[in-house]
Parts: structure tokens; C-alpha cells; sequence
């Protein structure tokens, strides 16, 4: 367990350290989510509505923000063949998910905070005192969810030819419950609509369990998964 | 290379070309589907008598009260379809031979089941104009439906992903059983959604209402058709399946073979 964990560690420090120099997830995916919240601004021109719906928004440009991530995280993988070299050397595939989760994890959570800011900023949502513990726990079990939802999807896809297309048509349904639970807990916390803080933590249940059934079942279906890949 | 299945419905012995000499089985069809789809056809055509002719129009819904022969049966086979394809995902992935045979069954009954989830859902929103007077609800049963829908036709591109046998049947195996677990998040997610948008407005056409007796009978037969049909198609699809995967093991071979003899003879 304990080499496993060790495992995990190198492998997230390797995909981090990757996008730490190749600077992709800072000039390119960041700037993609903040342009995406400007083009809701331009879809929804009514300002009292973007206040309405900006914690939906929020989670929707992140759903599509994590498509890229995820194409990204597992493009790094099959040049050079690194993960059939991963596989050939013994590294535990457990350890690979859970490696790769704690990376996207990481760049979601980056990704949370540039949109929560484009959110106030933008479309006047407004934070309170009140309601930052459940936001930051809101963020912290979607974002776990997301990214373990996102590796085993990845590396179900990789190395197949039109996997850009397929990813998005698998994991958008199965990342409904992500959308439905955080946006109406992000509404609690922000107070939108006159939503209270009390209304969001029964979300915050379905957004935990959604994170722990989609973190060990990743972690047993990972191996098989990439075992045969090609 | 070029032996197609030749439709199950006739009978007629294939030509002895080197091809059909030494395939095993060129038709889908046995005795047993054959006499299964004659079942089928005369449930069809009960359905046909029941659904159009001999039950009566609804008090409220009116002649669309038809739509539910369709309806209701295609939505539970649809079901029914997607459980098979669970168990079969699971017998694939936790049996010691890993047999193929529950990997197309699997994928058979996939693609069955998003048949008559899509009829289901043309059906239901064809109703649901003219009894609501609008296509779509978002009610909980509803949108579920819609996900579910949607998730297997992602399973069915996964199986075509390609690759080996094995390898596909493990990938597919995986999605299967992961639906297993995500089905019952989606309906809790959708279900607390629509908690205090709206109560259940919508007169339930599967049950609860007091139905008339021709009405009910006309139900049985629709559920009986569908259920004779989708047996039938599941027969028929993994075997046409099962050629297929032979087609891709030996079919280079064997059209090789036959190219070198003509060589020799002529």
C-alpha cells in the first residue's frame, strides 16, 4: 500500500511537473474556460439572469474544460509510448489512476478558482462569509469525482482513433449527477435566488458518494482497461 | 470474403463454394428462431388487432391511449435489454473462460435495447404532445430515460472501437457493469433536481390509473409481442455477431485459400 502510494505521488509530480513546462493547461485550457464564460455572458445578455445562472455556468465550463484536461493527461501518455513503457515496467495500474486523478485533480481545482473568480467578476455572483465552507467542499468532492470520472474514461480511449470524439459522449452523461449536485450546492453557497447554505450540504452526500464509487471503481477497472490496450 | 448471412428467413441450402463448404453455420436461423418468429409476427399482428381495433379509446387521453401498446412494453424490454447486458458484462469479467459467447449477447442485447429505448422515447413524446400538449417533461423518469439512452450508445461506440475480440469484450465488459453503478447516481441526481420544481402532475400510463379490462389484455399482448421479439433479435443478433467475429478470424485465411485453388485447378 505504502509503495503504491509512492507510485501514485511520482506519477502526479511527473504529469504536474509535464504541464508545469510545456505550459499548456496555464495558455491554453485556462484561457478556454475564460473565454467560455464570456461567451455565456454574450448567449444570456440579461445581467440579473448571469447572476441567476452563474454557478451552472461555472460548472459547465468546467465540464468542458475536464474534456480537454483529460485528452491532454493521456495525449502526454501515448507519445513515445510512455504508459505501454509504464506497463512493461512494472508500475502498478492502480497506482497510475490514482496518480493521474491527484494531477487532474490539481488542474481542476486551478481551473475552480480562475472560474469562481470570472464568476464574481463577470457576472456579479457575489461570495459570502457564510457559505465558504460549502463551497470549498463542493469544489473539493466535484473535483475529485470529475477527475477520477475523467482518468478512467482517458485511459479507456487512449490510443484509439477517434477518441477525441468519443470521450465527450461518455462522460457527459456519466458526469450529469457532478452538474446537477454542484451547481445547486454552489447556488447554496453563493446565496443565488435567495438559496441558504443549509439547502446545499444534502448535495454535497450525492457529490461524496459520486466521488468514492467513481475512485474505487476506477482504481479495479483502470488495470484491466489499459492492460490491452494497444 | 464474401459470404454474407443470407437472411434468416430463407431456407434455401447456401451455394457449395469453398467458403460455405467449410464455414460451420451460414444461416442465423434454427428451427427453434424460426418457429420463434412466426410466434412473433402472430403476437405482432394480435397487437395490431388489440391496439388498433378491439380496445377502446381512453375517457381522457382519447385515441392516444394507443401509443401505450407501443410505449409501455418497448420501455420495459428496453430495460430488461440493458439489465442482460449487465449480467452478461459480468459473467464475461468474473467467469474463469472468459466465453465470448456472453460478450455478444451482451452487445446484441445493447443494441436492442437502444432500439426500443429510441421508440420509446419517439412514442412517449408523440404522447406526451398530445396529452400535455408538449413533447418533453422534465420529470425525473423522463430525463433519466434520456441519459440512460445516450449512455449506451456510448457503449455501443466503444465496442466499436476495435482491436481484438478479447480486448474489446474487456473494454465492453467494464462499461457495462460501470453503467451498473452509474444508472442508480444519474436517477438519484435527476430525482433530487426536480424535488420542488414540480410534483407528479403527470397521469402514470404504466400503472396506477384504473384501467379497463380490453385496455389491460391489449397491454399483455403488446408486452408478449415485444418480449417474443427481442428474444428473437437476441438469437439472431449474437449470432450474426459470432459470424462476424469468425469472419475476422479466419475470413483472410480462408479467401486465400480459395484464391490458391483456383490457381491449381484452372
Amino acid at each position: 500500500m505504502n509503495g503504491r502510494w509512492r507510485i501514485a505521488r511520482l506519477v502526479a509530480a511527473k504529469d504536474l511537473r509535464i504541464e508545469r513546462r510545456s505550459k499548456i493547461v496555464t495558455n491554453q485550457v485556462l484561457p478556454f474556460a475564460a473565454v467560455t464564460m464570456v461567451m455565456f455572458a454574450f448567449a444570456l445578455d440579461a445581467s440579473n439572469l448571469l447572476e441567476r445562472v452563474a454557478p451552472g455556468l461555472v460548472w459547465l465550463a468546467t465540464m468542458f474544460s475536464l474534456l480537454i484536461l483529460v485528452q491532454r493527461s493521456f495525449a502526454v501518455e501515448m507519445s513515445d509510448g510512455a504508459l505501454d513503457a509504464l506497463r512493461v515496467a512494472g508500475v502498478d495500474p492502480v497506482a497510475i489512476f490514482w496518480g493521474k486523478s491527484i494531477a487532474l485533480a490539481a488542474e481542476l481545482a486551478v481551473l475552480q478558482v480562475v472560474l469562481v473568480i470570472a464568476a464574481v467578476v463577470l457576472y456579479g455572483a457575489d461570495l459570502r462569509v457564510g457559505g465558504v465552507v460549502l463551497l470549498v467542499t463542493t469544489v473539493v468532492l466535484a473535483t475529485c469525482g470529475l477527475a477520477a470520472v475523467g482518468t478512467l474514461y482517458g485511459g479507456l480511449t487512449a490510443g484509439f482513433t477517434g477518441r477525441e470524439t468519443l470521450l465527450p459522449l461518455l462522460v457527459l452523461p456519466v458526469v450529469a449527477p457532478v452538474l446537477i449536485g454542484a451547481t445547486r450546492a454552489m447556488e447554496s453557497a453563493l446565496g443565488t435566488g435567495g438559496a441558504v447554505v443549509s439547502d446545499g450540504w444534502p448535495w454535497i452526500g450525492l457529490l461524496a458518494v459520486f466521488a468514492v464509487a467513481f475512485c474505487a471503481g476506477g482504481a479495479l477497472a483502470f488495470g484491466p482497461l489499459i492492460e490491452e490496450a494497444s | 470474403m464474401t459470404t454474407s448471412a443470407p437472411t434468416p428467413s430463407t431456407a434455401t441450402p447456401p451455394a457449395p463454394s469453398p467458403q460455405a463448404i467449410t464455414a460451420r453455420r451460414v444461416s442465423s436461423g434454427t428451427t427453434a428462431t424460426r418457429a420463434l418468429g412466426i410466434a412473433t409476427v402472430v403476437a405482432m399482428a394480435w397487437l395490431v388487432a388489440f391496439g388498433l381495433g378491439f380496445s377502446p379509446a381512453d375517457r381522457d387521453q382519447e385515441e392516444a391511449v394507443r401509443i401505450m401498446y407501443v410505449h409501455v412494453p418497448t420501455v420495459w424490454l428496453a430495460y430488461l435489454a440493458f439489465t442482460v447486458t449487465a449480467v452478461c458484462s459480468g459473467l464475461y469479467t468474473f467467469s474463469r473462460q472468459h466465453s465470448l459467447g456472453f460478450d455478444r449477447f451482451a452487445g446484441a442485447s445493447a443494441e436492442i435495447g437502444v432500439v426500443f429505448m429510441a421508440l420509446t422515447l419517439v412514442t412517449g413524446s408523440l404522447w406526451g404532445k398530445i396529452t400535455w400538449g408538449v413533447f418533453w417533461q422534465w420529470d425525473a423518469r423522463l430525463t433519466t430515460t434520456a441519459l440512460l439512452f445516450v449512455s449506451y450508445i456510448g457503449y455501443l461506440a466503444v465496442r466499436g472501437l476495435g482491436g481484438g475480440h478479447h480486448q474489446r469484450a474487456k473494454r465492453s465488459a467494464v462499461i457495462g457493469l460501470l453503467a451498473v453503478m452509474e444508472i442508480p447516481l444519474v436517477h438519484w441526481s435527476v430525482r433530487m433536481w426536480r424535488v420542488g420544481h414540480q410534483e407528479a402532475t403527470v397521469a402514470d400510463p404504466s400503472g396506477d390509473v384504473k384501467m379497463d379490462g380490453l385496455m389491460l389484455f391489449s397491454l399483455f399482448v403488446g408486452v408478449v409481442a415485444f418480449t417474443l421479439l427481442y428474444i428473437w433479435l437476441l438469437l439472431h443478433r449474437s449470432r450474426s455477431l459470432a459470424m462476424a467475429d469468425r469472419l475476422d478470424d479466419h475470413g483472410l485465411d480462408r479467401a486465400l485459400a480459395a484464391r490458391r485453388s483456383e490457381g491449381i485447378t484452372s
